[in-house]
């Protein structure tokens, strides 16, 4: 088995089909995106483990392209119910439609050959 | 007791150089016409600098070009790159320099040709998605700057209640000012009913709600106070000045309604001794309409969550109640990149009292707030004409 750092690790993860985060075992606080230590505690022991997926849109934007190049372009920061907050994008909804409060599920996309969280919204 | 370094150095001559379209001028040959006219606004020569403080968006190196190009071999080096606010943040290891005796005379420049040039920013974005990854970003935005305040303006609007019209406020206000100001880059009447239906860029900032992107070079020269005093012009003292850096991302600024100008604020007016009353002209880097609502409110000009309501009718316009960005700003006047440099160049002449018809009265004290990268680092200073000593 070859060393691989915490990003080599979460995108491996994310192409087996699992949406990981990192926990820090001294203060118990979830941390995204990965790294060698937690930027709460100083604590160099992080773990990974499963988010719920659920989350909250904190904000929202459109980035206006024409059709051309590809339309109009969704872009959120999503908080996770663990406490972390993540760049990511809804889908389903137009994206003039998605609102900050939106509650939303993390599901994984494949986009440029490469996995990628997005998010869909969910009910509550 | 005043901070030892407030009012220990001044900025002693300014220049600018460039603007708009420097067509056929590379961004070394307009940086180099800029230090010029600062040493001779000073009415000091070039071979006196032996302090440099520059940076550039594409070549990480720039400082070696520069000193090779302008001919000089500086004692003291600054190339910190913090983005737009690099020039304000040039300031402090300036200062210290200066009053260390390690150097006499420092100069702060910056030159870009990116509306003209061949590097254009498409191929910017290019090479910074390769250079400098950010892996948990890119996959969903492009590498630009306008989703990012996007998401902060929509999370003002939401937290606070603020319009797109108090944001467009902001861009009215910034447009009379540059109609005064023959300098300005963009000077044709504007309104908030055209800001609104100009073409949406990322919601809810309209093309009018972003800064320009223009050529442009700016510089100035800062020296110890005593010896400033027998320099050309009137010194325009440094009285405070303090950097604050959070972040790179925006997904890692804890609360977009907050930013570092918050911190950077507070020290800066810390080491001046002066609070937002004190302030007779402000220049805040508007890349984006929201920010100088966001940096209204973080150095204390409003309370938070007040700044679209503190705007409104044209309250930082011409005539209104506080002066801010009186050259147009990013918005209407230049904006090369970073614009940070300019900010410092508009308070010195407005201390200076050059600013013909858009001249604030008699100002004594200048608050600058440079912001850089996505509201990532903010460098305040303030500045004061000889009596605030």
């Amino acid at each position: 088995m070859t060393a691989a750092g915490p990003q080599k690790q979460y995108f491996d993860a994310l192409a087996a089909g699992s949406f990981r985060i990192q926990r820090c075992e001294s203060c118990t606080r979830h941390v995204f995106y990965p790294r060698i230590q937690c930027p709460h505690c100083g604590g160099d022991r992080l773990g990974w483990v499963e988010p719920s997926g659920l989350g909250t849109v904190y904000s929202a934007t459109v980035f206006r392209r024409k059709p051309a190049d590809g339309g109009d372009q969704q872009i959120s920061l999503v908080d996770l119910d663990e406490g972390v907050r993540m760049m990511s994008r809804v889908e389903g909804p137009a994206p003039a439609e998605v609102r900050i409060g939106m509650r939303v599920k993390a599901r994984i996309a494949q986009q440029d050959d490469a996995p990628v969280v997005v998010f869909d919204p969910v009910e509550g | 007791m005043a901070h030892p370094l407030r009012g220990k150095t001044a900025i002693v001559g300014v220049g600018h150089a460039g603007f708009g379209d420097a067509g056929g001028f590379t961004e070394m040959e307009i940086l180099t016409q800029a230090a010029l006219a600062a040493c001779a606004d000073a009415g000091i020569s070039l071979r006196e600098i032996d302090g440099l403080a520059t940076c550039s968006v594409t070549a990480s190196m720039w400082a070696m070009p520069v000193a090779e190009s302008l001919g000089i071999r500086p004692r003291f080096v600054d190339s910190t790159m913090l983005g737009g606010s690099s020039f304000v943040e040039h300031l402090l290891p300036a200062m210290m320099a200066l009053e260390a005796g390690v150097c006499n005379a420092v100069l702060v420049c910056y030159g870009s040709t990116q509306r003209s040039g061949t590097a254009n920013r498409a191929m910017i974005a290019a090479a910074r998605k390769a250079m400098d990854p950010q892996p948990y970003e890119h996959p969903y935005s492009p590498v630009t700057a306008a989703p990012s305040y996007a998401l902060a303006a929509a999370r003002h609007m939401h937290e606070f209640g603020t319009t797109r019209e108090q944001l467009a406020e902001v861009a009215v206000a910034a447009r009379k000012w540059a109609q005064l100001n023959p300098e300005a880059q963009m000077r044709d009447p504007l309104t908030i009913e055209q800001v609104l239906a100009s073409r949406m860029i990322c919601d809810p900032l309209t093309v009018r709600d972003c800064c320009l992107v223009t050529d442009g070079a700016g510089a100035f020269v800062l020296t110890r106070a005593d010896r400033a005093k027998s320099l050309a012009r009137p010194p325009v003292y440094v009285l405070g000045n303090a950097t604050a850096l959070w972040h790179r991302q925006i997904s890692s600024l804890p609360q977009l309604t907050v930013t570092a100008a918050s911190d950077s604020g507070k020290r800066a007016f810390e080491m001046a001794g002066i609070t937002a009353k004190d302030a007779d002209v402000v220049a805040l880097y508007d890349a984006f309409t929201i920010n100088t609502i966001l940096f209204l409110e973080d150095l204390g000009f409003c309370p938070k969550g007040e700044g679209g309501r503190f705007v409104a009718d044209g309250a930082i316009a011409p005539g209104g109640k506080l002066a801010v960005n009186t050259n147009g700003g990013g918005l209407s006047c230049v904006h090369p990149g970073m614009y940070g440099i300019f900010l410092v160049i508009e308070a010195t002449r407005q201390l200076r009292g050059e600013c013909g018809e858009r001249q604030v009265a008699d100002p004594r004290i200048a608050v600058v707030n440079g912001n850089g990268g996505v509201l990532s680092s903010q460098s305040t200073a303030v500045l004061g004409t000889a009596d605030t000593l």
